[in-house]
C-alpha cells in the first residue's frame, strides 16, 4: 500500500496527501474514554446552554413545505418561549440566563428563501444541503447550479456531500477538484463537506476524506447527512477532530466540525463537547467552530435545562415538536 | 433460598430490582441487607435504588404504555391469570420469605398468598368487564347519543410505605395495569424481599417489558423523586403517614397528578377506577 497520494492543488503544484493509518481499538478506547466524565450543576447548566447555541437545527424531508420551515425557524430564534421560561425561573428561585438561539437552521435549496425571511435580523444562519443531497450522485455542473441558488437564495452556509462513488474508485483527484470547484462557487458563503462516514468503510478512509477536504478549503467536516442508518459516533468523530488538529498545527488554519445524524441525547451532545475540549481546546467550543447537526437534540436539551433548573424530571410534551 | 438442598453451602441471594424487564441492580451500586426476622443472620441483600433508577423505570414504563393499553382487554385479562398461575407455582418460595424476613407464621403466610391469587385472578376477570360497569349510556335532552367511557391514566407511581399486606400489594398492583396502566412500583421497604418472587412472576407471565418496574430502596429518598415526575400521572400511595400524603400532593400539583388512595377493599372496583380517566362523548344524531 503507499504511504501517501499525490493531488494537484487548485495552484498547479502536487501535495503528497498521507495515508494516516488508524489504531482503531485504540480510536475507540480513547472514545469512550469522553463518555466517563461527570459533569453535573453549573457546568452541566453551562455544557447545556452551549450545546443548545450549537445546534444547526434541521428539516430534510420530502414532505417539507414553506409553513414547517417557518416553525422551525421560529423555534430556532426562541427554542422555549421567553416569557415562560422567566416565569419558570422565578418560580424555582433560579437566576440562569435567557435560552440562546441556535446556530442555525438547515433546509433543502428550494426552502432557503422561506428561511432566510423568517430568521431576517436574527444572527441565525441559514444552511442549505446542496450538490444532489443526500446521494451527491449527479453531475458537477448541476451541483454547482444548485450551490448557486441556494447562495442567491440568502443561504450562508452550504452542506456539500462529497461523491463517495469517485472516493471508492481510488479517483480522490476528481473528489477534490469538486470540493474545490464548489468552493469557489460558494463566495462567502462558509462550505461544510459531509463525508457520509458511515458508507466510507474504514476509519482510515475517514481520516483520508478529512485530509482531502480540509486541503480543499472546506470551512467545516461534517460526519453524516442523517439519511443512512450509521450515523455520527464519538470515534469517527474523534479521528475527524485528529484531522482538523493535524491540519491546525500544521498551517494555523482553523476548521470547524459538524457531527450529524443519531444524536439524539443531551447526554450524548456533552460526550462530544468534552471530546471537542480535550482535542482541539477552547478555541473550538463555540458555534463558529462546532455545531451539531439534529433536530430532536433540541428538545432533549431543553428537557435538561428544565431538570436542572426545576429539580424535576420534565416530560417531552412540554416542548413543541418543531 | 438460603442453602442448597443437601448442600452445607449457603448461598445467599442478592435480589435485583425489576425494570424495563430486565433483572437489574442498581446504577448506584448500593445494596442493604435484610435479616432473618429477629437475628442478625443475613438473608439476602437488596438494592437500594437512587434516582436516576426511578429515572429508567419511569422511561420504560411510558414507552410500554401505548402498547399495553392497545391489547385487547381480553389479553390483559388472560395475562393477569397467567400471573395468578405463576404466584400459585411460586407458593412455597412467598410463603417462605414472609415467615423468614417478616417473622409472618407460615398459616397467615399461606392465607395471604391465596388472598394474592384471587386478587389477580378477579382482576384478571375484571379486565374487560369494568368498561360495561363504570361506563354508562346517559340521557340528554338533546338529540345526541351520550356515553361515557374510561381510559387508562398512563404511567402510575405505587409507593409502598413501611408495611402493606402483600395481597393488598398485589391486588392494587393487578388492579392498576389491568385497565392498561403502567406501573412504577416502589416495593413497602419492610417486604421488599418479596420483589425476588413477585419480579420473577412478573417475567414468567407474558407481560410485556416495561409494565411492571418494581424498585426497592427507601420512601424517604425516592417519594420526592416519583412524585415530581413529570410523566408519572397519577400516585397511589400505600402508606397512612399524613406528612408523606401532603408532600406527595404538594409536589404532583404540577403537572395535575392524582394522588389516589388505595382500594378500601382488595378485590373491589374502586381499585380499578381511582386510575381511569373518563371521557363522554357527544354523538349527534339527527332530530
Amino acid at each position: 500500500m503507499r504511504d501517501f497520494i499525490n493531488i494537484k492543488m487548485p495552484n498547479g503544484s502536487e501535495k503528497p496527501l498521507p495515508l494516516v493509518s488508524v489504531d482503531k481499538v485504540g480510536v475507540t478506547e480513547r472514545a469512550n474514554f469522553f463518555t466517563t466524565r461527570s459533569i453535573k450543576k453549573d457546568s452541566k447548566l453551562w455544557a447545556l446552554y452551549t450545546a443548545i447555541s450549537m445546534v444547526d437545527l434541521t428539516t430534510l424531508e420530502g414532505a417539507d413545505t414553506d409553513d414547517r420551515v417557518r416553525q422551525m425557524c421560529a423555534k430556532a430564534i426562541h427554542p422555549v418561549s421567553p416569557y415562560l421560561f422567566q416565569e419558570m425561573c422565578r418560580q424555582s428561585g433560579a437566576a440562569v440566563e435567557p435560552i440562546p438561539s441556535v446556530a442555525a437552521v438547515c433546509v433543502y435549496p428550494n426552502r432557503v428563501k422561506t428561511a432566510v425571511a423568517a430568521l431576517k435580523g436574527t444572527g441565525i444562519q441559514v444552511a442549505s444541503v446542496a450538490t444532489g443531497f443526500p446521494a451527491g450522485q449527479v453531475a458537477l455542473d448541476i451541483k454547482l447550479q444548485d450551490v448557486k441558488q441556494a447562495v442567491e437564495a440568502g443561504a450562508s452556509e452550504i452542506d456539500m456531500v462529497i461523491d463517495r462513488g469517485a472516493f471508492h474508485s481510488g479517483r480522490y483527484q476528481d473528489v477534490f477538484d469538486e470540493i474545490v470547484a464548489i468552493k469557489t462557487a460558494c463566495g462567502d458563503a462558509h462550505l461544510k463537506v459531509i463525508l457520509e462516514t458511515g458508507e466510507l468503510g474504514s476509519l482510515e478512509k475517514v481520516r483520508f476524506a478529512s485530509d482531502l477536504a480540509i486541503q480543499a478549503g472546506a470551512d467545516f467536516i461534517k460526519t453524516s447527512t442523517g439519511k443512512i442508518p450509521s450515523a455520527a459516533s464519538l470515534p469517527v468523530t474523534l479521528v475527524m477532530l485528529q484531522a482538523i488538529s493535524d491540519h491546525y498545527q500544521a498551517t494555523g488554519r482553523k476548521v470547524g466540525m459538524k457531527p450529524a445524524g443519531g444524536i439524539r441525547t443531551a447526554k450524548q451532545a456533552i460526550h462530544y463537547l468534552c471530546m471537542v475540549s480535550e482535542v482541539l481546546g477552547a478555541e473550538w467550543m463555540n458555534p463558529q467552530m462546532f455545531r451539531f447537526g439534529a433536530s430532536v437534540l433540541l428538545n432533549d436539551l431543553l428537557r435538561q435545562v428544565y431538570k436542572q433548573i426545576t429539580g424535576r424530571y420534565y416530560y417531552t410534551k412540554a416542548f413543541s415538536l418543531d | 433460598m438460603s442453602g442448597l438442598n443437601g448442600s452445607q453451602l449457603a448461598v445467599p441471594k442478592t435480589i435485583k430490582m425489576y425494570i424495563d424487564g430486565a433483572f437489574v441492580r442498581s446504577e448506584s451500586g448500593r445494596s442493604y441487607p435484610v435479616y432473618v426476622k429477629g437475628t442478625k443472620q443475613l438473608y439476602a441483600n437488596l438494592c437500594r435504588g437512587s434516582r436516576k433508577d426511578v429515572r429508567a423505570a419511569v422511561t420504560a414504563a411510558q414507552e410500554a404504555q401505548p402498547g399495553w393499553s392497545g391489547r385487547s382487554a381480553y389479553n390483559r385479562g388472560q395475562i393477569l391469570y397467567r400471573m395468578a398461575e405463576m404466584t400459585e407455582s411460586k407458593r412455597s418460595e412467598f410463603v417462605e420469605l414472609m415467615t423468614e424476613t417478616m417473622g409472618t407464621t407460615k398459616a397467615a403466610a399461606a392465607s395471604s398468598v391465596t388472598r394474592a391469587i384471587d386478587a389477580l385472578v378477579y382482576f384478571a376477570g375484571f379486565a374487560d368487564k369494568y368498561h360495561q360497569v363504570l361506563g354508562s349510556e346517559n340521557p340528554v335532552s338533546s338529540p345526541h347519543y351520550n356515553f361515557t367511557c374510561s381510559e387508562p391514566v398512563g404511567v402510575v407511581g405505587l409507593l409502598g410505605g413501611d408495611t402493606v399486606d402483600f395481597d393488598v400489594w398485589v391486588g392494587q398492583l393487578a388492579a392498576i395495569i389491568c385497565s392498561g396502566n403502567t406501573v412504577v412500583a416502589l416495593m413497602p421497604e419492610l417486604e421488599s424481599a418479596l420483589l425476588a418472587p413477585l419480579s420473577e412472576v412478573l417475567a414468567t407471565s407474558d407481560l410485556p417489558k416495561g409494565v411492571v418496574n418494581l424498585l426497592s430502596g427507601e420512601l424517604d429518598e425516592l417519594r420526592a423523586v416519583v412524585a415530581s415526575h413529570m410523566e408519572i400521572q397519577s400516585l397511589c400511595y400505600m402508606g397512612d403517614d399524613s406528612k408523606v400524603w401532603s408532600e406527595l400532593k404538594v409536589l404532583g400539583a404540577e403537572n395535575m397528578k392524582r394522588v389516589v388512595a388505595p382500594g378500601r377493599e382488595t378485590m373491589g372496583l374502586e381499585s380499578i377506577s381511582g386510575f381511569l380517566e373518563f371521557k363522554t362523548v357527544w354523538h349527534p344524531i339527527g332530530t
